[in-house]
């Protein structure tokens, strides 16, 4: 059996109570649902001191819609986001995706919030978090501030936070009417694996004209990528085949992938543009 | 240093000390002494750590056993009704859904948190919903057709 080394625990009742505890110490870090945390300390890929349990405090694990958007409780599990209706309503993509990540048993204690934090390239809610212009709400020593999602993973397992800083919730604003979101990965089993190479797109279109896209990629570089162009190329004209095929090659020539035991840096490459068709089709078709 | 939690284990209270480093899994095998719940990875990919924590199916292999302070934990041990096998447990037989067995628990507990939810789940929901659970032994087969027979026979 794997052991980990030995480190401290507490539960957090209160955000401050976790900001105090984060900014005590260099070698706490927080625990949401331990998906990837827990595998980390035992493999020692990471160490802690001291983890501070954020699950009870009522602001982490809150799924709540109001008339600005959606505010997503950092360490709500994938199970609950998924069955929550207002996210079904409003953001079916989002509800797909926390279905999608891992298997049942892991979606029992995933947090979208842990699956930002963790800042992976191969992340599967951040790309359609980024297309969905989410923003990262955090909390530390210097009080709270906002994060673009697409400026919040800054190298593999690298993210934006200061020390003893966190993510309290991911903000989502409501998307205008007319608006249609997707994320499509390529693995090569149906479920339980690691994308490949990922795709978040999410467009506006307004009597026949498009008036919003974004799109970014996932394990095509360091970082979940924002492809801001495809926005650019999309932006003020009428859908068609042609021009989904234009921003596709944007997307495919905006990947930086490399070669590794799941993929040669062309195959992820040619990933690219051919999920990238078909989220742009999914949602301007 | 260890810690005292208290939890409702299979309906009833428990207390035990534990490390913070130990996960669920070991405090239900080596400190309480329930080891029909097996590993297998330890690393969330095998499923046959499988239990329920408030409800939700998590694999215990990523949960710190102190995280189960004040929560409701179900194991493989209380799923049989009294002395009378759950309609899972008496379907796995039936169709020979197991050889070596070291899958199972996990794969039952499982199966009956998908049933809890979704009674009328269906072949592919069933097969989507154990995609966390491996067998090295069956093909799966032979645990599909279980699962749709106890779920027919609990409808
Ligand atoms: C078998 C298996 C299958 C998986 N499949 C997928 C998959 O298909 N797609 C995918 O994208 N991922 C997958 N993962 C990875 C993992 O489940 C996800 O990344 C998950 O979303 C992590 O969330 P968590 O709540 O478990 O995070 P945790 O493990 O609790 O935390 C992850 C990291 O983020 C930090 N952190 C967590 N919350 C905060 C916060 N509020 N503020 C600051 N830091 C924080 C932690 O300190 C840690 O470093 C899989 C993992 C396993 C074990
Ligand atoms: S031992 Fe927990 S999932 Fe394999
Ligand atoms: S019966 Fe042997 S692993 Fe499933």
């Amino acid at each position: 059996m794997l052991q980990m080394k030995p480190f401290e625990y507490i539960v957090a009742p209160s955000v401050d109570d976790a900001a105090r505890a984060l900014g005590s110490r260099a070698d706490a870090r927080v625990l949401a649902g331990g998906t990837d945390l827990i595998v980390q300390l035992k493999s020692g890929r990471r160490e802690a001191g001291l983890i501070v349990d954020v699950k009870r405090i009522p602001e982490l694990t809150a799924i709540a819609m109001n008339a600005d958007g959606l505010r997503l409780g950092a360490a709500a599990a994938c199970i609950h986001i998924a069955a929550n209706r207002d996210v079904r309503t409003h953001y079916p993509a989002l509800a797909e995706v926390a279905a999608l990540i891992g298997g049942t048993a892991i979606q029992g204690r995933a947090s979208i919030g842990g699956n930002l934090c963790n800042a992976a390239p191969s992340a599967d809610a951040v790309p359609l978090l980024i297309a969905l212009s989410a923003s990262a709400r955090v909390a530390g020593p210097a009080g709270r501030r906002e994060i673009a999602v697409e400026d919040f993973c800054i190298a593999p397992g690298k993210n934006a936070l200061a020390p003893g800083e966190f993510l309290v919730e991911i903000f989502i604003p409501k998307p205008a009417s007319g608006t249609r979101a997707k994320y499509l990965r390529f693995i090569p089993r149906n479920e339980m694996d690691i994308a490949v190479a990922g795709v978040g797109v999410a467009a506006t279109v307004v009597d026949g004209k498009i008036t919003m896209a974004r799109l970014a990629l996932a394990s095509v570089a360091s970082t979940p990528l924002f492809v801001r162009e495809v926005g650019g190329a999309l932006e003020g004209q009428a859908p068609s085949a042609a021009l989904i095929e234009q921003a596709a090659a944007l997307a495919q020539a905006a990947a930086r992938p490399i070669s590794d035991m799941r993929a040669p840096a062309d195959y992820r490459r040619h990933l690219c543009g051919v999920l990238s068709r078909r989220a742009l089709s999914a949602v301007l078709g | 240093m260890k810690t005292q939690v208290s939890m409702i284990l299979n309906g009833e209270p428990v207390e035990f000390l534990a490390e913070p480093r130990q996960t669920l899994l070991e405090c239900l095998r080596d400190t309480l002494h329930l080891t029909g719940t097996k590993e297998g990875c330890g690393d969330g990919n095998c499923g046959s750590c499988c239990v329920t924590l408030d409800g939700n199916l998590v694999t215990s292999c990523l949960v710190l056993g102190v995280e189960a302070q004040g929560r409701n934990v179900t194991t493989i041990e209380g799923i049989a009704r009294g002395n009378d096998l759950h309609p899972l447990q008496k379907a796995f037989i039936d169709h020979a859904a197991l050889q070596c067995g070291i899958c199972t628990p996990g794969f039952i507990v499982a199966a009956n948190a998908l049933l809890d939810a979704e009674p009328d789940a269906d072949e592919e929901r069933i097969r989507a919903w154990l995609a966390n659970n491996l067998c090295r032994c069956t093909g799966y087969d032979k645990i599909v057709r279980a699962v749709q027979a106890a779920a027919k026979e609990m409808r």
